[in-house]
């Protein structure tokens, strides 16, 4: 019970969160699997045969053998504006949990979660995993303005610390970063690839959750290619969706990255 | 299935279409499917293209992956071994620069175990910007599939994927099979741009109809030769339209992206006897 599956889910509920569509869909087998970090992928219709990738946000157990998986929907082109629509009891394919999710530290540690925009969603689980494990937990949370900061109240209940910087995150991140030991970012690439930089050379070990434009989401098409560097420092090319989206910092090629 | 015909079913998947195959098979049981088709394989390794490497088009994708591979050595020893493991029956995808590098690679490919078949991609969407051996006259299809049949192992089934452009369609493949092909794949994505200008393949639906008429030109002009229908199919109808047209077999490519199970699915749905439930088949 690891892989994904390839289901038809059932919208239960569905809200507004400030600038977002908060989903709660009703997909067998995706909840169950799913592990901090990971994403599913939406079918929108046979006229657009990409698929439209969202981070897991929450999953809520229903009783039975079923779980709801909770996504934040930002509206952005055809196929977010489509999910954003949806009324409840609406049916879409949905596959997942996809993707390498990030890696918990093995030692309780000091950690650091920078979540900017709807990505804030993909550290919503792991902000629990990691205060379950007796990590120290501090949040820093972006948007670009107050509507697209997620859900800053209830991060509030959840994380310890939570430091809300609206429009640019990087002084909250550089004042908070000589007291942690792991950093998690989940945000636009400009952000990740600050926070890399800013890591690059210390002993602070830093996760990233990538998102490229990504076609099949499932490692089927090669349309998402990251550059990396290996431990000897030589180039290749991996696929977004499930060689990430996480990824140790300092295993991309920032440069080579678009 | 037989020598002659290694697909237990006619539904395959289309190459470049269904990952490294362990991707694929978190959906599927790849022996339930005909074939797996692997994406292009080419002499040396290959990193691919710029990106935006997808595009959605108006139900299709414009595509230009460029080739992306890890080169038949890494193939043989990474890629081929997972893929015979998780029992698929393994059509190898080649593209050659030259037409020693086809004679190489159906020489070392022919001579590796779980090998089913080559499928020799004479109809990539770019062959001048990827670098590739031109394939665009009848004659030159005719040199590759001369240079990969000679070196090529009996026993090992030899196919040749043609574009869909019915106007020069019948005539390479007329020109394939006297040089030796076993069967025929009709065809690639079609030769079209990204927003960018970039060249690069429309697949998917967009499609379909192209392909199907160019289906049923070959299997009219060369009625002894099998046909493998490929392009824009999405389901069953679309599958049976092809074999009506007198395909023996068909590939699923672009709606594995849509739906990882559509290729399973597919061929569940041809098969003649509907697999009994399970539980079901010692009552
Ligand atoms: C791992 C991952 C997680 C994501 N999580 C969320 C989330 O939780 N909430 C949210 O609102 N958005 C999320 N996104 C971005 C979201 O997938 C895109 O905004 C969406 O696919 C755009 O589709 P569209 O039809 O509205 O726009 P279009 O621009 O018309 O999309 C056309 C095609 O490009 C792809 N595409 C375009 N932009 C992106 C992008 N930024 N990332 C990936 N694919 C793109 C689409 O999937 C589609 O195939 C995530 C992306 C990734 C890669
Ligand atoms: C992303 C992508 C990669 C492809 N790679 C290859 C390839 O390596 N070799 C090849 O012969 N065809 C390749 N094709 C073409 C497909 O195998 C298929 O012939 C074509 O897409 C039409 O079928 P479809 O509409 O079902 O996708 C590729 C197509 C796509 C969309």
């Amino acid at each position: 019970m690891t892989g994904p599956v390839h289901v038809t889910a059932e919208v239960l509920a569905t809200k507004t969160l400030g600038a977002y569509r908060h989903l709660s869909l009703v997909a067998p087998g995706v909840g169950e699997r799913s592990r901090p970090g990971s994403f599913l992928a939406v079918s929108v219709d046979d006229g657009h045969l990409g698929r439209r990738a969202f981070w897991i946000h929450r999953v809520a157990p229903m009783g039975g053998h079923r779980a709801v998986v909770e996504i934040v929907v930002e509206e952005r082109g055809p196929g977010t504006r489509a999910l954003a629509a949806l009324p409840v009891g609406a049916r879409v394919d949905v596959t997942g949990p996809l993707g390498r999710p990030f890696a918990l530290p093995r030692d309780p540690a000091r950690c650091l979660l920078v979540g900017e925009g709807y990505a804030a969603a993909a550290l919503t689980s792991l902000a629990e995993r990691l205060r379950e494990r007796g990590c120290g937990v501090r949040l820093v949370l972006g948007g670009t303005d107050d509507a697209h900061l997620l859900e800053p109240l209830a991060a509030r209940r959840s994380v310890g610390q939570v430091e809300v910087a609206a429009g640019d995150v990087t002084a909250a991140v550089l004042r908070a970063l000589p007291e942690v030991d792991v950093v998690y970012v989940a945000a636009p690439t400009a952000t990740l690839r600050f926070v890399a930089g800013a890591v690059a050379g210390s002993e602070t070990s830093c996760q990233v959750a990538l998102e490229r434009p990504l076609t099949c989401a499932t490692g089927l098409c090669q349309g998402c290619p990251v550059p990396v560097l290996d431990d000897a420092g030589d180039p290749h090319v991996v696929r977004a969706c499930v060689d990430g989206p996480v990824f140790r910092c300092g295993l991309v090629d920032w440069e080579a990255l678009g | 299935m037989s020598a002659d015909w290694p697909f237990g079913n006619p539904v395959l998947t289309a190459s470049g279409c269904g990952g490294t195959g362990r991707d694929l098979a978190a959906y599927g049981d790849l022996s339930e499917l005909g074939g797996f088709v692997t994406r292009s394989v080419t002499l040396q390794p290959r990193p691919g293209g710029a990106e935006p490497r997808i595009v959605e088009s108006p139900s299709g994708l414009v595509n230009a992956i460029g080739l992306q591979n890890p080169g038949v050595t890494a193939f043989v020893r990474e890629e081929l071994p997972p893929l015979v493991e998780l029992g698929a029956t393994v059509v190898v995808s080649i593209a050659g620069h030259s037409l020693g590098e086809y004679a190489e690679l159906s020489r070392t490919l022919g001579r590796t175990d779980g090998v089913a078949a080559l499928e020799v991609n004479l109809s990539v969407p770019d062959p001048v910007g990827s670098g590739l051996f031109d394939a665009r006259e009848p004659f030159q299809a005719a040199s590759v599939v001369g240079s990969c049949r000679r070196d090529l192992r009996a026993g090992v089934l030899l196919l040749v994927k043609l574009r869909s452009d019915v106007v020069r369609v019948v005539e390479t493949a007329k020109a394939a099979v006297e040089a030796g092909a076993d069967a025929v794949v009709v065809g690639n994505a079609l030769p079209a741009a990204l927003p960018d200008g970039r060249p690069g393949g429309l697949s998917g639906p967009a499609i379909r109809p192209q392909a199907l008429r160019c289906v049923a030109e070959v299997a009219r002009a060369l009625p002894d030769t099998a046909v493998i229908g490929c392009g824009g199919i999405m389901d069953a109808d679309d599958a049976r339209a092809h074999l009506d047209a007198g395909a023996r077999a068909v590939q699923v490519g672009t709606a594995l992206f849509h739906d990882p199970t559509s290729a399973f699915r597919i061929a569940r749905e041809l098969a003649p006897e509907p697999d009994p439930l399970p539980g079901e088949d010692d009552a």
